[in-house]
């Protein structure tokens, strides 16, 4: 009982809440907790009818699978047809995409209800969703009552940032408006809102997502990341979105179609590396205290665990932002206001419509990173900078591979340095800065494609979320996975509730089966 | 001692690729469409959208390799280049600079030279490589509204840029080669060839210099929009370096372009200093892998999903200068008359179709052909197939001649009448106005006869005969007169 998700509970019982009732106590949550700022746009007449026809097929008992009916949120680089898609961004803040992201498209075909697109930092460069067009993300965790009483804090002006750059999702599942949500993950987008929200948050193997609606940031390192309420649903939503696309050539074949989880996985048979280089400078004594709590519990249940080493962490941070924002110099060069996106309306010549459309469209995150990526990709730069950080990125994915083929399974590491931070510490460094400083653990997996996970483990002294990472070989996104679940059995994170979705009923069974309650 | 000047010419050449949808989309391939009526969302690059690789662009790429003797890479891979203009709506292009599809090949062309204008020099030039790349839109200045109108239909198109080293010395040179070219492209069905839809696109690098001495600076003449153009930009720039040079004058890295109006090469806006494309791999697409033969294939992979060299190879269709040997060994026809059939869109196919329904030799068909035929088409610019007279006319024409009922000359009389009325056979024309050969040896005699006793004494025999065929419109058998008058004048 304890792998089930609510929603699980509550649509498989009869006399439980029906599709459309779910829908509008979420569109009621949403505008409840608008506060938090987690939508840039709300698809409220469009879910209700998703809904009602969810309802009818689930009379007729003919759902389209598990996710029938449920609420889902997309982060707002994803296209979706006929819905605005902003990437938080002056450039595209009415630009209505013709057709959907491909795995925005699986959701929908399995009769999933869009609630909305979520908020981010602008074209998804930035570790904190605080530097998009729309505003900043609240944290849900900064309302909650654990927050609130250890710290003392004024919610309003000690509000808590959710990380990121897919904030908006991880705050949209973890205030409970969606029961999963999208995000994208190219240097830890995903993994690091999801553990500062305490949700969730799965990076595949990159190439086993397609990313064809995905509006790029990092083409080479980008994948579409799953943020869920339990590691069980977001296998089931791996299972239904992975696979080969035509669309996009990078896809590779599923290795093998997604059966459920096992139960109980025996980690005996595993073995857990412990990268002694993720002992970063700036690691929190709670995070650390967490990680070699899950490692302990590994031990004890029989597993082997090791200390590894991966030599050339030191140098990916560096690697990943050359690579990084010269891809992004790339990827940014089509927006010239020409085709669609905002125009400015000072036209007198190509040249001068292209250069005020992009200064104005694009903020300075933005167009820091077009400048410093164009450098590097000048010809008399481009040896010294790319090509070096590309040979440096192959010793990283060998760094992993030696480790992997060594004997080791998974590897157990922080997914943030700390908790959230307040807005306005986090806010005293810029948006570079912390993005150099916030992804040290996460960005490796996506230079190497790799698969990794953010398990939230427990609620730190001030009342906020801590993660741990798992990152598992190229295609075991399964292994990765049942691991998971085996922690998140274990670690006892405190699930959110509502005590609105709820009767009181269901909220004295949640807490006779041991689920803690918080409610937002 | 000392040497003149010479030219030294090499060309880039973009021949758009003959399929039906694009290089990376499923948008449509066609000429004169309504603008921007065949944009997929790739094209018009919305966010989001993936490059998708045509196979038959692959293909093509490696029939053009093939057939130029180029080496085929097994593995290529694709970049982008970086610039900003209307018409590139990604502001970059998908192209091939590090590693393309083919390269180190070799072109042969032949010219007609000689004093007579009828020897086959063959002669060579190296192709550099061969590359895979999109083409641009379209824009047009509207310069009373002050606006540019952009159509993308031609964005993304497939592009086989090919690079021929500098190896040409004028422009002849040049325009045979790219008339090669044409011909072997058209052969293999890889691109349609026409420079004035712009299907073959072709710059010219230009520079002088003295043989043995190093390359000179080169210039780039682009805006050349057919054959005949080529020959004369070339040439124009040439000279127009050696002028300059002989001035004392230094030539410019340059772009010009040429201007047929007045024949000349002229500077083309300053493009602000050197561009830095800022070529970066492209992300989206892997190295572009293609097998030797159906045994190199990794197990599990699917036939259809791969390019195979060699099938390629033996699914190739007969090349022009295959063609050209071909002829002349089933024909027993000159080189030269084989170069001139094979360069003439569909004069082959006249050629033997004429054959199939005449017993004359081809040898004697031939100059039918090469001359009267073709000689004809060119003055009233048209193709063969425009031709008023029909293989089967032809060869009814040629039977008549061949038969005896009309001489030579006269049989070039009856082709003027035909060409000009279309429809009405040789025989036809031969009936209605008289032009039948006189062989009635006593009409012949007596107006041998009358001529003979009208010459006064002189009594040269060819004077006579010439005589003769005036009077008789030249419907006489030549070899009859000839007899009798000789028993006439002996």
């Amino acid at each position: 009982l304890t792998g089930r998700n609510l929603w699980q509970m509550h649509l498989l019982r009869p006399g439980r809440i029906s599709p459309t009732e779910l829908c509008r106590k979420c569109l009621n949550r949403i505008r409840k907790t608008q506060h938090l700022n987690a939508y840039i746009t709300v698809t409220e007449e469009r879910a209700l009818e998703q809904a009602q026809q969810a309802e009818r097929r689930l009379q007729r008992g003919v759902p389209k699978g598990p996710l029938d009916g449920i609420p889902f949120a997309v982060k707002d680089n994803f296209c979706t047809e006929n819905i605005r898609t902003t990437c938080a961004s002056r450039m595209l803040k009415d630009y209505t995409p013709p057709y959907n992201a491909t795995v925005v498209q699986k959701l929908l075909d399995q009769g999933a209800v869009l609630m909305g697109k979520t908020n981010m930092d602008e074209f998804a460069m930035g570790a904190g969703s605080t530097d998009g067009a729309f505003g900043a993300v609240k944290n849900p965790w900064g309302y909650a009552a654990p927050y609130g009483e250890r710290t003392r804090a004024d919610p309003d002006s000690d509000w808590v940032v959710t990380g990121g750059s897919s904030g908006g999702s991880a705050a949209a599942v973890a205030s409970l408006t969606s029961y999963l949500a999208l995000g994208s993950d190219t240097g830890g987008s995903t993994r690091n809102p999801g553990s500062l929200c305490g949700v969730v948050a799965l990076k595949p193997t990159y190439g086993l997502l397609s990313r064809h609606g995905l509006i790029p940031l990092v083409n080479s390192m980008d994948v579409p990341g799953i943020m869920t309420r339990s590691v069980n649903d977001a296998a089931i939503v791996l299972g239904i979105l992975q696979g080969l696309d035509v669309r996009d050539s990078t896809t590779v074949p599923a290795p093998s179609s997604l059966t459920e989880l096992p139960e109980d996985f025996d980690v005996k048979n595993i073995c857990v590396g412990i990268p002694k280089e993720y002992h970063a400078p700036g690691l929190s004594e709670e995070t650390l205290a967490q990680w070699s709590r899950v490692a302990d519990l590994f031990e004890e249940a029989g597993a082997r665990v090791e200390q590894v080493s991966l030599p050339h962490t030191q140098y990916s941070i560096v690697c990943y932002h050359v690579l990084c924002h010269a891809e992004v110099a790339s990827n940014m060069a089509r927006f010239d206001g020409l085709e669609y996106g905002h125009r400015s309306q000072m036209d007198s010549s190509t040249e001068v419509m292209y250069a005020s459309t992009r200064h104005e469209g694009f903020n300075d995150v933005v167009r820091g990173r077009i400048l410093s990526g164009n450098y590097f990709l000048l010809k008399r730069n481009y040896q010294h900078y790319f090509v070096k950080a590309q040979k440096v990125r192959r010793l990283i994915t060998n760094d992993f591979q030696h480790v992997f083929s060594s004997g080791v399974d998974v590897l157990l590491t922080p997914t943030t340095l700390t908790d959230a931070a307040r807005y306005r510490d986090f806010t005293q460094e810029d948006n570079r800065t912390r993005s150099a400083q916030e992804d040290v653990f996460t960005q490796p997996a996506n230079m190497a494609g790799l698969p990794a996970v953010s398990v939230p483990t427990a609620l730190s002294r001030r009342g906020l979320p801590i993660g741990l990472q798992l990152i598992a070989p190229a295609l075991q996104d399964q292994t990765l996975l049942s691991v998971a679940q085996w922690i998140e059995q274990r670690v006892g994170f405190p699930s959110i509730v509502s005590t609105q979705m709820l009767s009181s009923l269901d909220l004295l069974q949640s807490l006779s089966e041991g689920f803690h309650i918080i409610s937002i | 001692m000392f040497f003149q000047l010479v030219g030294v010419v090499g060309l880039e050449i973009h021949a758009q690729i003959n399929s039906s949808t694009k290089l990376f989309s499923g948008a449509p391939v066609r000429f004169s469409a309504p603008p921007n009526s065949l944009v997929s969302f790739f094209d018009a690059s919305l966010p989001g959208t993936l490059p998708v690789l045509n196979k038959r662009c692959v293909e093509a790429a490696v029939m053009t390799g093939l057939a130029l003797n180029c080496a085929i890479n097994r593995k290529s891979l694709f970049d982008r280049k970086h610039y900003f203009y209307a018409d590139l709506p990604a502001g970059y292009q998908i192209t091939q600079q590090r590693l393309p599809i083919a390269v180190d090949g070799v072109l042969t062309y032949s010219l007609l030279g000689g004093k007579k204008r009828n020897q086959v020099m063959r002669k060579n030039v190296t192709i550099k490589q061969i590359q895979l790349e999109q083409d641009s839109g379209k824009s047009l200045h509207d310069d009373v509204r002050s606006q540019t109108l952009i159509d993308l239909n031609r964005a993304g198109v497939g592009l086989m840029e090919l690079v021929m080293e500098p190896d040409m010395s004028c422009g002849e040179e040049a325009a045979a080669a790219v008339r090669e070219l044409q011909l072997i492209l058209q052969a293999l069905g890889t691109c349609q060839g026409n420079m004035s839809e712009g299907q073959l696109r072709v710059d010219a690098n230009v520079s002088v210099h003295r043989p043995g001495e190093p390359l000179g600076v080169r210039t780039e003449v682009k805006n050349i929009n057919s054959i005949r153009y080529l020959a004369r930009a070339i040439d124009y720039e040439i000279q127009r370096q050696i002028d300059v040079l002989q001035r004392g004058g230094t030539v410019q890295n340059e772009t010009r372009a040429y201007d047929s109006k007045s024949g000349e090469t002229l500077p083309m806006r300053d493009k602000e200093g050197l561009q830095d494309y800022r070529f970066m791999p492209e992300p989206n697409l892997p190295p572009l892998i293609l097998y030797e033969d159906n045994a190199s294939l990794p197990t599990g992979i699917d036939a259809c999903q791969v390019v195979v060299v060699q099938k390629i190879k033996e699914g190739l269709p007969e090349l022009p200068s295959v063609k050209r040997d071909r002829l002349v060994q089933t024909y027993g026809i000159l080189p030269e008359h084989s170069f001139t059939l094979v360069n003439e869109d569909g004069l082959v196919d006249y050629f033997e179709a004429v054959l199939k329904t005449t017993k004359k030799e081809p040898r004697k068909v031939i100059g039918w052909v090469t001359n009267e035929l073709l000689g004809h088409l060119k003055q009233e610019d048209m193709s063969v197939c425009q031709s008023p007279i029909s293989p089967s006319a032809l060869a009814e024409l040629l039977e008549l001649q061949e038969t005896g009922h009309i001489s030579s000359s006269v049989a070039k009389q009856v082709f003027q009448k035909m060409w000009r009325s279309p429809g009405k056979t040789a025989l036809q024309i031969t009936q209605e106005q008289d032009l039948g050969l006189v062989s009635d040896t006593a009409q012949l005699h007596s107006i041998c006869q009358k001529v003979v006793d009208s010459s006064g004494n002189k009594k040269v025999l060819n004077k006579l005969m010439g005589l003769v065929q005036k009077e008789t419109k030249g419907r006489a058998d030549p070899v009859l007169v000839r007899a009798i008058l000789q028993k006439k004048t002996s």
